[in-house]
């Protein structure tokens, strides 16, 4: 798209787009250069002596099971946050669309832990879950469940993605509350006079309307699942115990700057900016070809 | 539609509600309790009202090798309020210059802001970390907040919100005889101010609930942010004191889930129009 | 107060020429109407002459000076457009106020310039309001107003009626010609809509695919259309065309159907057998027991009056309008009177005398 009137002159709007432009080049592009540079590159222990290895680094990467682990982790992680995260949301944005007393209330309380900062969320979640002190772990082992996700991988993984989709819930609640709401009423109409109801209009009306914001949450919430998770499972587990919930985003953080493996830290960055290229690209693909009909 | 109650959409909702609020609640009562108490599985729903001075106490007091709590809300205020500023100024020029102009390399420009949106900070933290440190930037309040500032979304929202104000409007203006900066001022500032409102509940939020980067870049604690100090809090060697980090938490939570609430009408129209 | 001349002006948009050039002179005072179906070029002259766009070639001349690569600013011209384009965030005073205010004229100035316009305009109760609280009929008369108050040397209205209901415009039509003739500002007015520019013109600028096909006045452009196009343009029902020879040494057309009807206005050039259009509009044929037989397909009664769409022994439809009622029976009989023809040449489609 594009405006057919315009303003005429190129100094002033050099000048205006030269701070963004400068900020991208320092912050975005050039550490992305960088990074596909170092990821071709092998440093010995004390950094002085440099060696291009070409693609041994990700040769290196693939072949060690502990990294092949870690990307299963990933996906099982991410997969479960988004799927969680987005079926509650569209459960509650469904009755929250409904004509019924006090919605204003229920959409403010169900909004506000979009305000959360995931690290805060963690601690949420400890004072339920944890094995001393949170009010869920008592009444678990009240009923004879063994509960410590400090020592049990799979209660571990479970906590991690309680805390990480809880703290997505209201994100997408809001986005399928706008899409609900932008589909038309006569549609609905439509449906109700040919007879369709309950379940049944959900499914072939709403759910194909809803089509294009279902997808737009799923990159989203991937992607949210994939890097902004860090702060919760940091504070919750720090990826433990061992390295069960440890996810390539915790496992790049830990490999570039505690144990400072430059080479590998930097391929490992390379591959989770392709992974993003790819999702925002069929992101746009899809949205650019709705934008079309 | 129906006359009856909805019940089992009041019943969906409210269970909704609960599993917000519970946990919420449950911290704020806890703040109260006894930090002993906590440690040994006494949790409890009731809050001590005679405890309501711990949170003055948490704010002013000094943490053990950190700062003081209100120290690290000024950090994160400062750090949110910096960001958001920044971005909103900055993205509102550049979308201005992209969408109203015709330059060299305009397309050029406008490509290298939007790929930024497929780089966020998480993915390109140890590269970004060593350019900072190249430009001696660590331990900076200025490192701090400036790789923050630039990303594409507010610029691609306010280019989307440019693009839906009719060719008309500007060419009345431009037959009123308003040039590029007075057309700036005078019509385009007025009419993305609710949008601008949008952004900077966004930006304030996702500021303020910075963990990674404050992490990585500012091991000064006089740069702690609130919520850096609280996960160390809990991260420790030393005993967890849990009454106070609940209360630390309660601090930390206030500000960016007033500014939600406050300002909902207008963030959620922002959110939900402007990352489609 | 101003003319107006444009020499030659064309606009390519890339390879797509838009305008093959225009030529044209507006008179001090006169409203010129430039119709045309959309795609025409119409309003792409008129942002031509406003400096929203720069011309390919050709010059743009107001009041002796060639404007043609001035920007809008300098040209002293006001605008009233399509959608009004009011500042939604401006009250109606600050948008009246505004091009006024950035030419840096005193408060008082504008507020008695404001003042004044408003009051003819019957704005004056609503200054405060923005255009949000104002009905379709007021948001236009602050456009209006918008334009009046700079007191500019040429207006242009671009289609400004056509957002309106039916009945307002036909209000707001005679409201701007009687602004307009007190005023006596040159303006330019472009419409798609040939009653609109039937009755708001002093002279009509008929456009078709780029080109000035026809440059006269409203009853100079029905009577005497220049081309096929302008004659199926202007007027309704539609002028019926049929195709016809020259016949009887140029005196007469052959129609076809046994229909030989001589020229009430003497010869026309050519052989005999010269391909022709014959155009008679609906309202000139008359019902005639010696005429042609029509058989009736659909009536459409209009109260005062009735068009008939009947079929001829060919097929071919053909339209009458009779005044009344419509006749008894499923065929009539009508014929042309000659002295009602247009004579176009078939292959040029221009008017042959």
């Amino acid at each position: 798209m594009e405006r057919r009137t315009i303003f005429a002159g190129w100094v002033l709007p050099v000048c205006l787009v030269a701070p963004q432009l400068l900020l991208t080049v320092f912050f975005f592009l050039w550490p992305a250069a960088q990074a596909m540079w170092f990821s071709l590159v092998r440093q010995d222990a004390f950094g002085i002596r440099t060696e291009f290895v070409g693609f041994e680094n990700f040769a290196d990467l693939f072949a060690d099971p502990l990294y092949l682990d870690s990307a299963l982790r990933t996906v099982v992680f991410c997969t479960a946050v988004a799927g969680l995260a987005m079926g509650t949301a569209l459960l509650l944005a469904v009755f929250a669309d409904r004509e019924i007393r006090g919605r204003a209330i229920y959409r403010t309380l169900l909004i506000w832990p979009y305000a959360v900062a995931p690290a805060i969320a963690a601690v949420l979640w400890v004072l339920l879950l944890n094995p001393q002190i949170g009010v869920v772990a008592h009444a678990l082992k009240s009923v004879g469940v063994l509960w410590d996700y400090k020592l049990n991988d799979t209660q571990a993984m479970i906590v991690v993605i309680l805390a990480s989709a809880w703290k997505q819930v209201s994100y997408n609640f809001i986005f399928f509350l706008a899409g609900l709401q932008s589909i038309p009423k006569t549609v609905i109409e439509a449906a109700r006079m040919d007879g369709a109801r309950g379940w049944r209009r959900f499914r072939t009306i709403t759910i194909p309307l809803l089509a294009p914001t279902i997808f737009f949450l799923v990159v989203v919430n991937i992607v949210y699942a994939a890097f902004d998770t860090f702060a919760t499972i940091q504070a919750l587990t720090h990826g433990g115990p061992g390295k069960a919930t440890e996810t390539l985003m915790l496992k790049v953080y830990r490999d570039g700057l505690i144990n400072l493996d430059l080479g590998s830290s930097s391929a490992q960055s390379v591959i989770l900016m392709v992974a993003v290229v790819v999702l925002t690209g069929l992101q746009f693909r899809f949205i650019g070809r709705r934008n079309a009909e | 539609m129906k006359p009856h109650t909805d019940w089992l959409a009041h019943s969906i909702l409210c269970t909704g509600v609960a599993l917000f609020v519970l946990p919420l609640w449950l911290l704020l009562a806890g703040a109260t309790q006894d930090g002993g108490a906590i440690a040994r599985g006494e949790l409890s729903f009731v809050p001590d009202l005679r405890n309501l001075g711990i949170f003055w106490s948490v704010l002013t007091d000094r943490a053990p090798g950190g700062s003081p709590v209100w120290r690290m809300m000024l950090v994160s205020a400062a750090l949110a309020l910096a960001i958001a500023f920044g971005k909103i100024v900055i993205s509102f020029l550049s979308a201005y210059a992209v969408s109203f102009f015709r330059f060299p390399f305009r397309m050029l420009c406008f490509w290298t802001i939007f790929i930024t949106l497929m780089l966020p900070v998480e993915v390109r933290i140890v590269p970004t970390y060593a350019v900072m440190a190249n430009f001696g930037l660590i331990n900076s309040f200025t490192g701090l907040a400036m790789p923050l500032i630039a990303s594409a979304t507010a610029t691609l929202l306010f280019r989307q919100v440019f693009l839906m104000i009719p060719d008309e409007l500007v060419e009345a203006a431009r037959m009123d005889g308003a040039g590029p900066l007075r057309f700036l001022r005078d019509i385009l500032l007025p009419l993305s101010a609710a949008n601008m409102a949008a952004l900077f509940v966004i930006v304030f939020v996702y500021g303020w609930n910075q963990y990674l980067w404050p992490l990585l870049v500012a091991t000064d604690p006089k740069l702690d942010t609130i919520v850096i100090g609280i996960v160390k809090m809990i991260g420790g060697d030393t005993v967890t004191d849990w009454n106070r980090v609940m209360a630390a938490a309660v601090l930390a939570l206030l500000p960016p889930v007033l500014v939600v609430v406050l300002m909902q009408k207008w963030f959620v129209k922002g959110l939900t129009e402007g990352d489609k | 107060m101003a003319t107006l001349e444009l020499y030659d002006v064309r606009k390519s948009f890339g390879a797509t020429a838009v305008l093959h050039g225009v030529n044209l002179a507006l008179n001090d005072g006169e409203m010129l109407v430039i119709v045309g179906a959309s795609g025409c070029g119409k309003s792409t002259l008129l942002r031509l002459i406003a400096g929203l766009e720069v011309p390919t070639a050709g010059r743009i001349v107001l009041d002796g000076r060639d404007v043609a690569r001035l920007d809008p600013a300098e040209r002293d011209i006001a605008m009233v457009f399509q959608n009004y384009a009011l500042y939604p965030h401006m009250s109606v005073f600050d948008n009246m106020a505004y091009a006024l205010k950035i030419r840096g004229l005193s408060r008082d100035d504008i507020a008695r310039r404001v003042g004044g316009t408003a009051e003819m305009l019957g704005l004056g109760p609503l200054l405060d309001r923005k255009p949000r609280q104002l009905s379709g009929g007021q948001r236009q008369r602050v456009a209006m107003g918008r334009a009046i108050v700079r007191e500019p040397k040429l207006f242009l209205f671009d289609e400004p009626l056509s957002n309106l209901d039916a009945k307002l415009r036909v209000t707001m039509r005679a409201e701007i010609k009687r602004l307009q003739r007190r005023m006596g500002v040159t303006s330019l007015y472009v419409t798609h809509d040939q009653v609109e520019a039937m009755t708001l013109g002093d002279r009509l600028l008929v456009m078709h695919q780029g080109v000035p096909v026809q440059l006269a006045t409203p009853m100079e452009v029905f009577e005497r259309p220049a081309t096929t196009y302008v004659a199926g343009f202007i007027g309704a029902p539609a002028m019926n065309l049929l195709p016809g020879v020259l016949c009887q040494g140029g005196m007469a057309v052959d129609l076809g159907r046994g229909m030989v009807i001589p020229f009430a206005d003497g010869k026309r050039d050519g052989v005999d057998g010269r391909k022709l259009t014959i155009g008679i509009r609906p309202e000139h044929i008359v019902l005639d027991p010696a005429g042609m037989m029509l058989q009736i397909d659909l009536i459409e009664p209009l109260g005062s009056e009735t068009v008939l769409i009947g079929r001829m022994d060919d097929g071919e439809l053909l339209s009458v309008k009779v005044p009344g009622r419509a006749p008894a029976g499923e065929a009539i009989r009508v014929s042309f009177p000659a002295a009602m023809l247009h004579v176009f040449d078939a292959e040029t489609g221009l008017r042959l005398g």
